[in-house]
């Protein structure tokens, strides 16, 4: 595995050299905060943050994506038959990315990407594109990633790994996909000796910075339903707004609407980010709605998050740690308290006490 | 990669209003392609996508059933945006149909038993589909007994009334089509709510007969009971769920009941694997 | 304004154990610097939960919506206000609440105090009118009158105007502010000004409707945006679909909105939505003389019909 030592001037001449191969996304500070942007030329991604505002799903799964074109032009002989757009992906690099963010692609992959199924949309994107990870020196109040699956120096779902060692970055290939950028954006100069060595008192440094975790060993035991009918849910999704915040800055959260747009005689059928928490989500066409109680739908992402997907594919937690729903929630819904308290629900003590009061 | 998003393109070929109210239709599809038909293979209690550009999709039982060949048959309720528009259709007109999609009933467990098919209302439409596959000659010899409860409120309200008769004319399937009430001098089926019926008419439970229940919460609610009392386990009551959905192959996220999608994981569940899962429908 | 924390609970804990309530409305401690998370209490031990600060500038009014039941709320001036259009609106009953005024002096604004610092604020404590800032390394005190939400900078009505009892003594309603400063500022652009800085404005939405959901206005059983026979709004990011969606919501809010500033509090993305409302507010109070939510008797001008109504309009 290649270890390469660079200067912050080859790094950025690097990125700007693999412009001519790739598109490339980096995190540019927009007002007041960094978000992932399509990089213009001589434009360069600004290391100097934490995290970003919006996650980098977006760039591999639009907020609004338009799947295919119809026409409903009577004289014509498409009429009514849906067509595809065009769906070439060209190469793409996410530079810039955090452990946490990029392991939440290939969880988010599972749902995507089944034998049964899979969604072209996605899938195209994201084979198209390479993921060159920074590194987290330090840590935010607000995340938890080494109890999510992760850390700040986590490798997986990344290319490539930079790590920042004062005004030099570590450049560690990861994957062949990796190895292409690294040539693409003419890096060379193998580290010395000691580069490993200094690299894990960096990440060790991190990882004793992170002060917020979540207990998660006891999800799996548990049966769904006695997690789903346990009392606490009234309560904590007392202050919920059931606004979209928390599953549109998640990194791992991918539900979506499917909606048909026509102008005149022609049209689209795109595909638009969806929230279980809107209670149109579950609303039937004969007005019958399984959730349309606040806390039931409360309820039902954090289910999903932290049981529906431990059970469904045995690697964890839907969830990589990374903060956003906690420090962006309007009202203060923290997911750690809640994960913590499913791990520790005892059903049966809980069912005594309810006798006792 | 096949877009499994992307609908077969097929023409309208005939459309049937089954009741006297005219809130159901059946329709008849044709593929444009025909190898789209072959695409489609299918087995009886799957679903599909209905797509109509420019209103949205629908996901509907398929009530024919795979030994009828060049075409396949949904019988729509007209109860909201697409529906209507589906409704006001004419033959002749073109639209999109996406699938086969979920699980069938589990035809292969099937063989060599019991079936009880229970329906109520327009749930009914799978079950027909059942009904001629398993009465189609080259199948009949793989199933037991054969007996079938279906109501409706009204005699004007049954589905496929003319199949009914001819169905209830055969010696090698036991039909009791009941309604819920009516003053027709000429009825001369069953009277009486689906649960009563299924009390009265339906064999006891056995490791070798099993339940196929399909209808609105109300008669699913009622029916239940008596199954358990004529001895009917857990594992051998069969029901197909709905819940609102969209892309019909588990990925959009929004019709899980629990981890299950009943999409994909569904719409097919056994009652033991109901009574594991969250009462969320 | 620590200290109305004591008496909050105080009268909390007493309204409960003489059955007057079911449940008291407050907040409680947030997890993160900055915000604290709405909370209700019905027992000694949730009472206990209970604070009162700078940071409690979400609008409770908005957990009222067709409550049942009989319910202590703590509100301060601009609650009060929504609190006073949810009884006009039949959207609670007067009998049922009993409001704990608060006498408020202001609410800091997060968004605005969090771009002051390039590093993560950790810790935000307050001290009478003195707000100290510090994170790894570093540690500022400021006047709270600084850091205050712009909401409640131009704020001319600090005191609960509808309350059952006070926490504190009424505080001294602030003279001079222009409400409507940066209304007039925009009044002033040229129409393609304008519509660039509408544009901008708008440009980082998410569609997220937290400043709908957080606003006790938006109580529509279904919101516009959500019907679909016939679908009036794309749901989409594109950019007409985005603004229709933002300028009719201040429509529906037009004679209603008190200026809580929740819709700005809560956004994700820091989009300034009060500019929308603020506009609207003004032209009530020019057109009608109408301040939403001063008296329970009084009926808003978009319900009532006077003979001396402007009508300029009509041409």
């Amino acid at each position: 595995m290649t270890l390469i030592k660079i200067d912050k001037k080859s790094l950025d001449q690097g990125i700007e050299k693999a412009k001519a191969a790739y598109r490339v996304f980096g995190p540019v500070k927009q007002k007041t905060d960094h978000d992932f942007k399509l990089l213009d030329k001589s434009e360069l991604p600004d290391f100097n943050f934490q995290n970003t505002r919006l996650s980098p799903k977006a760039i591999i799964y639009p907020q609004s994506q338009i799947m295919f074109e119809y026409s409903l032009d009577e004289t014509s002989e498409d009429c009514r038959i849906m067509k595809e757009v065009e769906n070439v992906a060209s190469p793409m690099a996410v530079v810039g990315v955090r452990p946490c963010d990029a392991l939440s692609f290939p969880i988010v992959r599972r749902n995507f990407d089944s034998p049964e199924y899979q969604d072209t949309y996605w899938i195209k994107a994201y084979e198209a594109t390479t993921f060159v990870g920074l590194a987290c020196n330090s840590a935010c109040a607000t995340c938890f990633c080494t109890s999510a699956g992760t850390g700040p120096f986590g490798e997986e779902g990344l290319d490539i790994l930079l790590v920042a060692d004062g005004n030099n970055f570590f450049v560690k290939e990861l994957t062949e996909k990796g190895a292409a950028f690294i040539k693409a954006a003419g890096w060379s100069g193998d580290a010395d000796a000691n580069a490993a060595s200094k690299i894990d008192e960096l990440k060790k440094t991190a990882e004793a910075t992170i002060t917020a975790a979540v207990e998660t060993d006891k999800l799996r035991e548990k049966t769904i339903l006695e997690l789903y009918d346990a009392s606490f849910w009234e309560e904590e999704a007392f202050s919920c707004i059931n606004c979209g915040t928390c599953t549109y800055v998640c990194p791992t959260c991918w539900c979506f609407d499917v909606q048909d747009e026509t102008f005149g005689k022609s049209g689209i059928r795109m595909r638009n980010w969806d929230s279980c928490m809107f209670p149109l989500f579950t609303h039937h066409a004969s007005g019958h709605n399984p959730r349309d109680v606040k806390y039931q739908r409360v309820r039902q992402r954090f289910m999903h998050k932290l049981k529906y997907y431990v059970d469904k594919y045995d690697n964890g937690i839907q969830c990589v740690g990374c903060g956003r729903c906690i420090r962006l929630c309007p009202v203060n819904i923290d997911i750690r308290r809640i994960c913590n308290k499913m791990n520790s629900f005892d059903a049966a003590k809980a069912a005594c006490e309810a006798v006792a009061s | 990669m096949q877009n499994p998003y992307l609908p077969y393109p097929v023409r309208i070929d005939e459309i049937i209003t089954e009741t006297e109210d005219k809130s159901l239709k059946t329709f008849k599809f044709v593929f444009l392609n025909p190898d789209d038909e072959k695409k489609f293979a299918y087995s009886s209690g799957q679903f599909a996508e209905l797509s109509i550009p420019g209103l949205g999709e629908i996901p509907i039982g398929i009530a024919s059933s795979p030994a009828e060949k060049g075409f396949i048959k949904f019988t729509v309720f007209k109860t909201g945006k697409v529906t209507s528009y589906l409704h006001a259709m004419k033959e002749g007109e073109i639209m999109g149909v996406r699938g086969p999609l979920g699980h069938p009933f589990p035809w292969d467990m099937l063989k060599g038993k019991n079936i009880v098919i229970i329906g109520g209302g327009f749930a009914f439409t799978t079950l027909r589909s059942s009904i001629v596959s398993i009465l189609d000659p080259a199948n009949r010899s793989n199933f037991g007994d054969i007996h079938v409860v279906y109501g409706a409120r009204t005699p004007g309200m049954l589905l496929y009334k003319e199949e009914l008769q001819g169905w209830a004319a055969r010696d090698d399937i036991h039909m009791n089509i009941t309604v819920d009430g009516t003053d027709d001098p000429n009825w001369k089926y069953l009277k009486g709510f689906v649960p009563t019926i299924t009390e009265e008419k339906a064999p006891p439970g056995s490791d070798d007969t099993y339940a196929i229940v399909c209808g609105p919460p109300i008669m699913i609610k009622f029916t239940q009971p008596v199954l358990d009392k004529l001895g009917y386990s857990h594992d051998n009551i069969l029901m197909s769920l709905e819940n609102r959905m969209k892309c019909g192959i588990g990925i959009c996220g929004r019709c899980n009941i629990g981890k299950d999608f009943v999409c994909k994981d569904g719409p097919v569940f056994t009652l033991s694997q109901l009574n594991q899962m969250p009462k969320e429908y | 304004m620590t200290d109305y924390t004591d008496k909050i609970k105080e009268i909390a804990k007493r309204v409960l154990d003489e059955g007057k309530v079911d449940m008291v409305i407050g907040f409680r401690k947030g997890t993160v610097p900055m915000m604290n998370q709405p909370h209700y209490a019905t027992s000694a031990a949730s009472v206990d939960e209970l604070i009162w600060d700078s940071s409690c500038g979400l609008n409770l009014a908005n957990y009222l919506t067709d409550k049942k039941g009989n319910i202590a709320i703590v509100a301060k001036g601009c609650d009060t206000r929504n609190i006073v259009t949810h009884v006009i609106e039949n959207k609670i009953k007067r009998e049922q609440l009993h409001i704990i005024g608060v006498p408020c002096t202001g609410m800091i604004d997060h968004h605005k105090i969090n771009a002051m610092f390039d590093k993560e604020i950790t810790k935000v404590e307050e001290s009478g009118d003195q707000i100290t800032i510090s994170g790894n390394g570093f540690s500022e005190t400021l006047p709270k009158k600084d850091l205050l939400a712009e909401n409640c900078a131009v704020c001319t009505h600090r005191n609960p105007v509808e309350y059952d009892e006070l926490v504190g003594d009424l505080v001294e309603e602030q003279t001079g502010v222009d409400q409507y400063a940066s209304v007039k500022e925009v009044e002033a652009m040229s129409p393609e000004d304008k519509w660039n800085y509408f544009e901008d404005l708008l440009a980082p939405c998410i569609r997220c409707y937290a400043c709908r959901n957080a606003c006790p206005l938006c109580y529509c059983p279904t919101c516009f945006v959500d019907e679909s026979r016939p679908q009036w709004v794309g749901k989409s990011q594109d950019p007409t679909d985005v603004r229709t969606f933002h300028l009719l919501r201040a429509y529906h809010c037009a004679g209603r909105c008190t200026d809580c500033g929740a819709c700005e509090r809560v956004c994700p993305m820091g989009i300034k939505i009060r500019e929308f409302t603020k506009k609207l507010n003004k032209d009530c109070l020019e057109l009608y003389g109408w301040e939403a939510g001063l008296s329970l008797d009084q009926r808003p001008p978009l319900d009532t019909y006077k003979a001396d109504d402007p009508e300029d309009f009509i041409k």
